[in-house]
């Protein structure tokens, strides 16, 4: 028997499972989480760490649980800021499984679901985050974990348009952004705003030293108004930029803006008629970026309108699509 | 306008990011709260990077005045 949670990914090395099903209970595997290794019987164990944040205290278990099953002595920091226990005896599952569950850590997941989402530090504690990230990706994390769909389905969020967490690559990303708006009355002519402004959408009248704002230039960054020394520019609203159909591997895509200023209790509503809708349009094994690309952009846009419109329409859309 | 005394100055021309704003910090240590630091800060990364900091630690920036290509601010401890 070969359990399909379990992803097997080299045919190196055949997962034979024929005769611990008495000693398995796969319910426990059903979220996926481990992953062949190309060594006979070991697995990595990826767990369950959304937005790479995890309390001391639990590392501290982890690191105790590790030790003791890693055959090797190693844990991996992986690309999606998960921590994946190595050389995990496939024998032990079960015994992993419930160390593990006692000390609160489930294990992650893998194939054709929606995945634990990643997330950058944002504005709990990065100077540029406009967003909370972590505060998301924790809640989308306990609401969509594990749901199937078509393909594997990737999340992240950034807190400002730096994106470090590349919600240009992902199925569905959301990014920080604040639209800044600026008040004559406060404003001294000191020019910093500019001088700020990375985009040139801010250039100081020569004779007054004041701003002259170019909206179309304009990444909603924020610098300027964390940068202006008397409040002149202040936040008019924070949101999320929303992307979709962007992808990493053999053949990156990157992905299509579809919606601004979408509001954080908007963001979950987004993630459950997207995962609808890629599970209504999608082919089984075809990620929604080339979902969008068959259907076309505009069908889901459509649907996506009641949700969207909380938001500010994209202007424009990347070239090719 | 009644000129802004200073009570301590700090030439951070050449000086780059981020031990620009970590001198300033020293020195507005040295500082009593309300105490008023003259800065002077080139443009470019400087004049992006080191008012945000200024702000979020809590100072005020009471005088902005571009000198050619640098800036002379005038800074109250928070
Ligand atoms: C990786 C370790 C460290 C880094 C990256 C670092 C970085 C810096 C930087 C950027 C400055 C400002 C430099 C300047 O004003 O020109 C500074 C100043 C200073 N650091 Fe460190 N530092 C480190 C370790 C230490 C340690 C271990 C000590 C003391 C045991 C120390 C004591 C100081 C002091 C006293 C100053 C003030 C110097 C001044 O008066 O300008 N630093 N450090
Ligand atoms: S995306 Fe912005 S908020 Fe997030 S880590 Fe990068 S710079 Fe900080
Ligand atoms: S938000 Fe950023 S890009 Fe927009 S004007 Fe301000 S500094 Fe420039
Ligand atoms: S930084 Fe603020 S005070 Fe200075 S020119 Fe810009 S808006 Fe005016």
């Amino acid at each position: 028997m070969t359990d399909h949670f379990i992803e097997d990914k080299t045919t190196k090395v055949n997962v034979n499972l024929d005769n611990i099903g008495e000693r398995v209970d796969f319910n426990d595997l059903k979220s996926g989480g481990f992953i062949k290794q190309r060594q006979k019987d070991l697995f990595a164990v990826r767990l369950r760490c959304p937005g790479g944040r995890m309390e001391t205290k639990k590392l501290v278990e982890i690191s105790k649980i590790a030790d003791k099953y890693s055959k090797k002595g190693v844990v991996h920091f992986s690309f999606r800021q998960s921590l994946e226990i190595l050389y995990v005896d496939y024998k032990e599952f079960r015994n992993i499984v419930a160390e593990l569950e006692k000390i609160g850590q489930k294990v992650a997941s893998c194939g054709p679901r929606v995945r634990v989402p990643t997330a950058c530090g944002g504005c709990e504690y990065n100077p540029n985050g406009l967003t909370d990230t972590q505060g998301m990706a924790g809640m989308v994390d306990q609401k969509f974990f594990g749901t199937p769909t078509p393909h594997k389905f990737k999340t992240s969020f950034s807190g400002c348009p730096i994106d470090c967490a590349r919600t240009k690559e992902m199925d569905f990303g959301f990014q920080g952004i604040v639209e800044p708006v600026w008040e004559d009355p406060l404003c001294t002519g000191c020019t910093i705003c500019s001088e700020a402004c990375k985009e040139d959408a801010i250039v100081s009248d020569p004779d007054t030293g004041k701003p002259i704002f170019d909206p179309k230039k304009c990444i909603f960054c924020g610098d300027c108004i964390r940068a202006c020394p008397t409040e002149a520019w202040k936040p008019k609203r924070y949101g999320h930029i929303v992307r979709i159909g962007g992808k990493h591997g053999r053949h990156p895509m990157e992905a299509l803006e579809v919606c601004t200023f979408l509001p954080d209790d908007k963001v979950a509503e987004a993630i459950e008629k997207t995962v609808e809708w890629y599970n209504a349009n999608g082919k089984r094994g075809e990620r929604i970026g080339n979902t969008i690309k068959r259907v076309g952009v505009q069908k889901y846009l459509d649907f996506m309108e009641p949700v969207f419109k909380h938001g500010s329409p994209v202007n424009y859309l990347a070239p090719g699509v | 306008m009644t000129e802004i005394k200073s009570n301590a100055q700090l030439d951070l021309r050449g000086v780059m990011c981020p031990i620009n704003f970590v001198k300033t910090k020293l020195k507005l240590e040295t500082l009593e709260a309300g105490e008023v630091l003259e800065l002077v800060l080139d443009s470019g990364e400087p004049i992006q990077n080191v008012p945000k900091s200024i702000k979020e630690e809590g100072h005020k920036i009471l005088e902005v005045k571009k000198e050619g290509d640098h800036f002379r601010l005038k800074v109250q401890k928070g």
